[in-house]
């Protein structure tokens, strides 16, 4: 039995899950605003996953392109998530991005410089202008390493190696979280008015992923089992450009800003096949020759941009026609070259953990020879549906942000637009939160049954005598999402992988892990099982339910965008009996000024007219 | 596949000992891919710490056959053959269990640094750096705190002076404080006083281990005891701060 008052016990008026750059936004802003603040992590500070993303982060400064505003980033966005983004969030990111890329120059962040001293700025996909703040190509890093530094001076309260297992009620309400040390094993509580889930995404349910250990679907799980809903689960990224060999690294993931710095793709016949796949929607914006295409690279600014930097949804099902029908690299990928298109020493300057992660990993120097490159499941679009002012979800004190929420992306994200959306949403999530608090009347109680029921739950797994290996489990889990929901889709596929899902359930509710549970890395892995499988489900589920293909989502028993389904959400909740559902859910339509942006042309838009 | 001999230092701060583990190994792999191996086939509980897996986050720092090096980076075919691959945790930290050691005093010493303090934005609303003016502050931004270099500093490592030198991390983040073009902030006196820098004597080993190369002894250390030399101990200055009790 567990008794309450034993447990280790914190308060706070908020408590953050997740201090990736949503999370520590979220604290930051939360401290700021007077709250006592807590934020919890499953890693050390500085390690979460915002220190992997490498090209930039996303914002219309004009530092390169003078024409470039707000409203161009916000059709880029509309545009790449195929009309699916919550509109308002989407408005609320273009406008705001360049605000707290400022603030972070504020806080010590050091971008790379264009000639006059200002914060340089990058091509990539989707994006109509240079629109990416970066360093090099590990902007990530200057961006973590910012908010963190920032972060230890504000006094607020920080549990690393802490991961968080289920959420506490209070009737409709959020009253706390359960968790546990990974260093110790032992159970913490915290009782908290609010909780802002910055959880990231789920990657790690699929084998071939850029996504490191911690990203197994944390918050979307706690959330669906607390009874918030979860929207877009059918949208999972895949990038274009993952590593394909040695086979140990498979999907560690290679910068967009390599075709944004000039790379261009290449298949087994040496041919620049990416304008074979250029869609209507971009035909008018893109170039239609190499010849157009290399014009744009030198800078000539009537030239259209080349077909590589078209949205990764494209790129990724490009990639995998182009291996499919024969045309692919020794390993199952295709060739993307910048060797051949630009001097060594830039590519050293412009992409040096890039050059650097080539030469040791693979043996492939950069600067010499073309990369074997193939799509890498790195990013899912949905999420816990929230609020699009507040990012609070359908249960009380419960708030998202980051990739943990849905609806800023749509169908499928714009390179750039994560970064830019964990920081000025997680400021967002931090004042929803605020203000949820402030306008809160009694505090929530925790119920001593929701505690024990968690903790047995976990300790069950070290108790039990014997049992399936937890690796062994999220191993075939890996295998079936690869195999049934991967890039493209089909009824039969989805179905099938619903049913082996039932029976990986099944297995994870048996699996035992051996040893006691201080920093016991298979305990860990078998309680990572559950959000992995909620989520898998989930994204299964949702798939089934869209019969079109948008963005991200692919059926090849449903090709092309359908009318009807961009007015429609789906949406995963949990059922009474304990079952999962989905719910199609009629959107709103759309405000009509920002429709107006949207549907604009280009140059209506450059030239104000929208 | 051919097979490899492991040698995994197991335990926790009350002791341990080495265990040997006989796994197979594919081409390409790096170490921690065949921690994982064991991991999953014959050490279910084995500790390790990782994240990234591509050098970027620091996270699985050990010391491998004697030299601390991240796990992820470090590929298998630079072993001979028949090599033993004895892999043990970072010396200078507390053991938690078994890989993975309690680095929580980096964390203690960052905090101690006077933050950042940045001049006025121009007038534009701008901050104005030229790109010359920062090369030096970017390359020790490009730390990712794998703590490679504070295992391996004589200070820390051999002499314990844990009280008295926040060691080569954290004097790289001092100097990427006092070389940014905007900070106003002057840690000259507590670099010296508080920080430790005369400590350090330039032996180079943090800047040997760094796997993000960076120049941590000549391009940060020896200029941060530069301007403290030239703060304290110029015979001219110190005698007017004698004369004028400054």
């Amino acid at each position: 039995m567990v008794d309450v008052s034993e447990l280790q016990t914190f308060e706070h008026d908020v408590l953050v899950i997740g201090a990736g750059g949503a999370g520590l936004r979220a604290a930051i802003e939360c401290s700021a605003l007077g709250l006592s603040t807590g934020l919890m992590c499953k890693s050390l500070l500085g390690k979460a996953h915002t220190v992997m993303a490498e090209g930039g982060v996303a914002a219309a400064l004009g530092n390169v392109d003078r024409r470039d505003n707000w409203k161009i980033h916000f059709r880029d966005t509309m545009r790449g998530g195929k009309f699916l983004n919550q509109w308002r969030m989407a408005e609320l990111h273009a406008r705001e991005a360049p605000d707290r890329v400022h603030e972070l120059e504020e806080w010590g962040a050091v971008f790379d410089r264009t000639r006059d001293g200002l914060i340089s700025q990058r091509n990539f996909g989707g994006h109509r202008y240079p629109r990416l703040a970066h360093v090099g190509d590990r902007t990530g890093l200057e961006i973590i390493r910012t908010l963190q530094d920032h972060a230890v001076h504000r006094g607020f309260g920080i549990y690393m190696e802490c991961t968080a297992l289920d959420l506490l009620l209070d009737g409709d309400r959020v009253a706390g979280v359960l968790g546990y040390w990974r260093e110790s094993g032992r159970f913490v509580l915290f009782k908290t008015r609010a909780v802002i889930l910055a959880t990231g995404g789920a990657g790690r349910a699929w084998r071939v992923t850029s996504n490191s250990w911690e990203y197994t679907g944390d918050g979307y799980a706690m959330a669906y089992e607390a009874g918030a809903e979860l929207m877009d689960m059918e949208f999972t990224q895949f990038h274009p450009t993952g590593m394909v060999w040695p086979p140990s690294v498979r999907g560690i993931l290679v910068t967009e800003g390599v075709r944004g710095d000039g790379g261009v793709l290449l298949n087994s016949a040496k041919e620049r096949f990416m304008f074979r796949y250029i869609p209507e929607r971009f035909a008018p914006e893109t170039a239609a020759t190499e010849e157009e295409a290399n014009r744009w690279l030198a800078g000539d600014k009537s030239a259209r941009r080349p077909p590589e930097l078209l949205t990764r949804d494209v790129v990724a099902r490009a990639i995998v026609r182009e291996v499919n029908e024969g045309r692919g690299s020794p390993h199952g990928g295709v060739f993307l070259d910048i060797a051949s298109r630009v001097p060594a020493e830039t590519i050293r300057r412009k992409l040096p953990s890039m050059y650097h992660q080539f030469k040791e990993l693979a043996e492939v120097d950069i600067t010499r020879a073309p990369m074997e490159v193939g799509p890498t499941l790195h990013y899912c679009m949905g999420g816990v549906r929230v609020d699009s002012d507040t990012q609070m979800s359908t249960r009380s004190g419960l708030f998202a942000a980051g990739e943990a929420a849905a609806g800023m992306h749509g169908a499928n994200r714009l390179g750039g637009n994560s970064l830019s959306d964990l920081l000025v949403f997680g400021r967002l999530a931090g004042i929803g939160a605020s203000q949820y608090v402030k306008g809160m009347g009694t505090a929530p109680r925790i119920d001593g049954t929701q505690v024990e029921a968690a903790v047995r739950r976990a300790t069950a797994i070290l108790n039990r005598e014997t049992g399936a290996s937890p690796y062994a489990v999220h191993d075939s889990l890996q295998e079936l999402m690869g195999r049934n929901v991967g890039i493209v889709r089909s009824e039969e596929d989805l179905q099938t992988g619903l049913r082996e899902l039932e029976r990986l359930k099944a297995d994870a509710s048996g699996v035992k892990a051996p040893g006691a549970s201080q920093y016991n890395a298979a305990w860990h892995e078998a309680l990572d099982l559950r959000p992995l499988l909620v989520t898998a489900e989930a994204v299964t589920r949702a798939a089934l339910v869209r019969q079109e293909s948008r963005g991200a989502h692919t059926r090849v028993d449903y090709p092309g965008e359908r009318e009807d389904w961009q007015r429609v959400n789906v949406v995963v909740r949990k059922r009474q009996d304990g079952g999962m559902e989905t719910v199609v859910v009629r959107r709103a339509d759309p405000p009509k000024d920002l429709a107006a942006i949207a549907y604009a042309t280009i140059e209506d838009l450059e030239a104000g007219r929208a | 596949m051919p097979e490899r001999e492991f040698r995994l230092w197991r335990g926790t701060a009350a002791g341990g000992a080495f265990v040997d583990y006989r796994i197979d190994v594919d081409a390409g792999m790096v170490v921690l891919d065949v921690l994982h191996r064991i991991q999953a086939r014959l050490a279910q509980d084995l500790a390790v710490r990782w994240n990234c897996k591509a050098g970027k986050c620091g996270s699985c720092s050990m010391e491998i056959n004697g030299r601390p090096r991240l796990a992820c980076m470090t590929r298998m075919n630079q072993f001979t053959p028949r090599e033993t691959i004895t892999v043990q945790p970072l010396k200078t930290f507390p053991v938690i269990k078994d890989l993975v050691t309690d680095v929580s005093w980096n964390y203690e010493q960052n905090r101690r640094i006077p933050p950042f303090r940045p001049a006025p934005r121009a007038a534009d609303g701008t901050f104005r750096m030229m790109q010359n003016d920062v090369d030096r502050v970017q390359e020790f931004r490009k730390c990712i705190e794998c703590y490679l270099c504070q295992d391996v500093c004589h200070v820390l490592r051999d002499r314990s002076r844990k009280d008295a030198f926040v060691g080569p991390r954290f004097m790289i983040r001092l100097a990427s404080l006092e070389m940014h073009p905007l900070d106003t902030g002057d840690r000259v006196a507590s670099i010296r006083k508080e920080f430790g820098s005369g400590l350090c004597n330039i032996t180079r080993c943090c800047t040997e281990v760094c796997p993000e190369h960076i120049q941590i002894t000549d391009n940060g250390i020896i200029p941060l005891k530069e301007r403290v030399v030239d703060r304290y101990y110029d015979p001219l200055l110190w005698l007017r701060r004698k004369l004028f009790r400054r």
